[in-house]
């Protein structure tokens, strides 16, 4: 479904991804681990398109209508609207936009682009109302302004409810567990297992193997100063539980 | 008339230019303004089909309905073309109801003793140096008066279009509702791009006796000069309404989104008691434009109340500054205020102030006053972008999210224009 080849991109003078090589087909989920500077966030960003980070050289080929896209040539709307997304690590606040508002919005800014039939409010309230029960969200929350004074489990579930409405054919979900209690993250997990399907994709960028507890992964990925240095399958993910990554890097 | 003007250029003579505003601008040479230019052809015009189509052609181009094709939504439009008040629709209809809407030469014609009785009894000539200028000099303007009990049946329309070069619009507009009436007004705005900056020193007198309601909404995009600074409407108003009478309400709400500078306090004089006053803004500034605007709220009776929403929006190099005044008199008791104000700053170049001043001489009063401060950045524009919405989508979100509270208070129509307009004006300044 997405294939990212030798992709190189700074951020200011720092180059970032070295040479990022990396392919996911539908119906799988890859955990992205690495010690802290190695670049999993940059490399989620970089595919959704985030203005901070400039590409230097790569291509992120995505099957788009049977053909092959090049993400990098897209608008960051464009490669929403075509089925990729983020859930992002320390999501913004958008004062004044409620929930609601903001769902529909996204919702049918994607439904146009497909040719698929809007959806009207009072349906769409139904369709959302099934969706927060999925992950446990109280209803009131719908009318609030996008994030704003939510905890920061309430904004990792928001993500993740978005996804959910979405319905992207590619998540990447940065660092969707960090900050979250147990329960919390047990529901995002359910909410994530629940999304996936044999038609999507899931990349997890995690720090800790719990959340691989409960979201299995079928490959994980270790990178390393902006380079892939090692691909396995879950047991890796224990292993570097155990032992660090040292025995990785040297 | 004459001595009236007589009087007030003479106080206008002694007078000093005031310069305690957040803005700055080169002097004014007041000599070298024109002071009236009219339109081709000039003389009283009865209907619109005397108008030269030219002019109508003008205000189609700019949105601006002064045919009747209009009449469908119910809206009567008084046109004033640079200092000429070019029509004024659905005279017939209004005269049914005692409604009178013409304009201010008209009226000082055909109802002398209600322009003798009202004029300058809420902005007086030595009110202010702009006001005592105006008083001087003025024009044109709209003239309306509600008789007793009626509600007023269209909203009234005004639109201003300073054209000629080198021309100062002094328009006065004078609304009087008596007991128990009730008329929704709306202003519009527009001048075309020029390198000199023109002089709009306005006064709106608006008077409301007991239980009557006036709400007064202006859509302002007077042009703002270039991106340099250059050029731009110096937008100078005085608007001001008194609540005389018992449970009577005045709102204004305004957006203000052109203009190289504006300097207004559209204000209520709370005499009555169980009057109330409301003030609803949306002030935009962006490249060089200065905006010092605000309210007072004077509470004089009993059992007064006042609203006062304003959201500032500043960008590129703009300052914006929010300046209000509630003032509660010695005798006036159980006075209630809410005062709120946000300011929304866009890019990292421009500035918000705000200077509310609490004047406050009696104990039961109830005040409240809240103040904020945020940021679009290119964040939150990205973060709607990865949800499929795209930067003008966004922006439109942002901004309305922002601006909600006041816009409801629009009429329809407005409101549509309203969001266009910020949406336009803010599309190059950001991110």
């Amino acid at each position: 479904m997405i294939q990212v080849k030798n992709l190189h991109a700074h951020v200011g003078d720092k180059e970032i991804l070295k040479g990022i090589n990396l392919t996911v087909n539908a119906g799988e989920v890859h955990a992205i681990m690495g010690p802290n500077g190695s670049g999993k966030s940059t490399l989620s960003k970089v595919i959704s398109g985030h203005p901070d980070y400039e590409v230097t050289s790569g291509e992120v080929l995505f099957d788009v209508n049977f053909k092959q896209k090049d993400l990098l040539d897209m608008e960051p709307e464009d490669r929403a609207r075509e089925g990729i997304f983020m859930s992002f690590q320390y999501p913004v606040e958008i004062p004044g936009v409620s929930n609601t508002v903001f769902l529909r919005a996204a919702f049918n800014a994607i439904c146009r682009h497909q040719g698929v039939e809007e959806m009207d409010p009072m349906d769409f309230n139904d369709f959302l109302s099934d969706k927060m029960k999925l992950l446990k969200m109280d209803p009131s929350m719908l009318s609030r302004p996008v994030n704003v004074d939510f905890s920061g489990g309430e904004k990792k579930r928001n993500e993740i409810l978005q996804m959910a409405v979405l319905n992207p054919r590619l998540a990447l979900l940065d660092e969707t567990d960090s900050g979250l209690d147990v329960d919390s993250m047990k529901i995002v997990a359910n909410g994530i297992n629940a999304i996936k399907s044999k038609h999507n994709a899931v990349v997890l960028v995690t720090h800790y193997q719990r959340l691989l507890d409960y979201i299995v992964p079928d490959f994980v990925h270790v990178l390393y100063q902006g380079k892939i240095i090692k691909s396995g399958d879950k047991t890796l993910a224990y292993e570097i539980e155990e032992k660090g990554y040292d025995w990785l890097i040297g | 008339m004459l001595e009236f003007r007589l009087k007030s250029f003479q106080r206008w003579q002694k007078m000093t230019e005031p310069e305690w505003a957040h803005v700055s601008y080169p002097p004014i040479d007041f000599q070298d303004i024109r002071y009236y230019s009219a339109p081709k052809p000039k003389g009283n015009l009865s209907s619109l089909d005397e108008v030269d189509p030219e002019l109508i052609k003008t205000f189609d181009k700019l949105g601006i309905p002064v045919t009747e094709q209009k009449r469908l939504s119910g809206v009567a439009v008084d046109a004033v073309f640079d200092s000429v008040s070019v029509g004024t629709t659905h005279q017939d209809e209004l005269k049914k109801h005692g409604v009178i809407f013409c304009s201010i030469s008209e009226a000082i014609q055909d109802h002398p003793e209600l322009i003798k009785k009202y004029m300058a009894s809420v902005v007086p000539a030595a009110d202010n140096f702009y006001a005592a200028l105006n008083s001087a000099v003025f024009t044109d303007g709209s003239f309306c008066y509600i008789p007793k009990g009626v509600t007023c049946p269209l909203d009234l329309s005004t639109y201003f279009r300073i054209n000629a070069a080198e021309t100062g619009q002094f328009e006065r507009t004078l609304i009087v509702a008596e007991e128990g009436s009730y008329v929704n007004y709306l202003e519009g705005c527009t001048a075309p791009m020029r390198d000199e900056n023109q002089l709009h020193a306005a006064v709106v007198e608006i008077v409301a006796e007991a239980n009557a309601e006036v709400r007064y909404s202006t859509v302002q995009n007077w042009y703002a000069g270039d991106e340099d600074g250059v050029g731009g409407i110096y937008n100078f108003v005085t608007k001001r309404g008194e609540c005389r009478g018992n449970h009577s309400k005045i709102s204004w709400t305004q957006v203000e989104a052109g203009s190289a500078i504006t300097w207004k306090y559209p204000s209520v004089v709370l005499k009555g008691d169980h009057s109330s006053g409301e003030f609803y803004s949306v002030a935009l500034t962006n490249n060089r434009m200065q905006a010092d605007t605000g309210t007072k709220m004077i509470h004089l009776g009993n059992n007064t109340s006042s609203t006062i929403i304003s959201k500032g929006i500043s960008a590129d190099n703009s300052s914006n500054a929010y300046r209000g005044l509630v003032k509660i008199a010695a005798g006036a008791k159980n006075a209630r205020n809410y005062s709120q104000c946000d300011s929304l700053l866009v890019g990292d170049k421009c500035s918000a102030s705000t200077f509310p001043y609490l004047e406050c001489s009696n104990s039961s009063a109830t005040i409240e006053h809240e103040a904020s401060t945020s940021k679009i950045n290119a964040d939150q524009i990205f973060y709607l972008q990865s949800r499929g919405i795209d930067t003008e989508g966004a922006i439109s979100l942002l901004v309305n999210g922002f601006c909600k509270e006041v816009f409801k208070e629009l009429p329809l129509e407005f409101s549509v224009e309203a969001v266009k307009l910020l949406e336009m004006k803010l599309e190059n300044s950001i991110g």
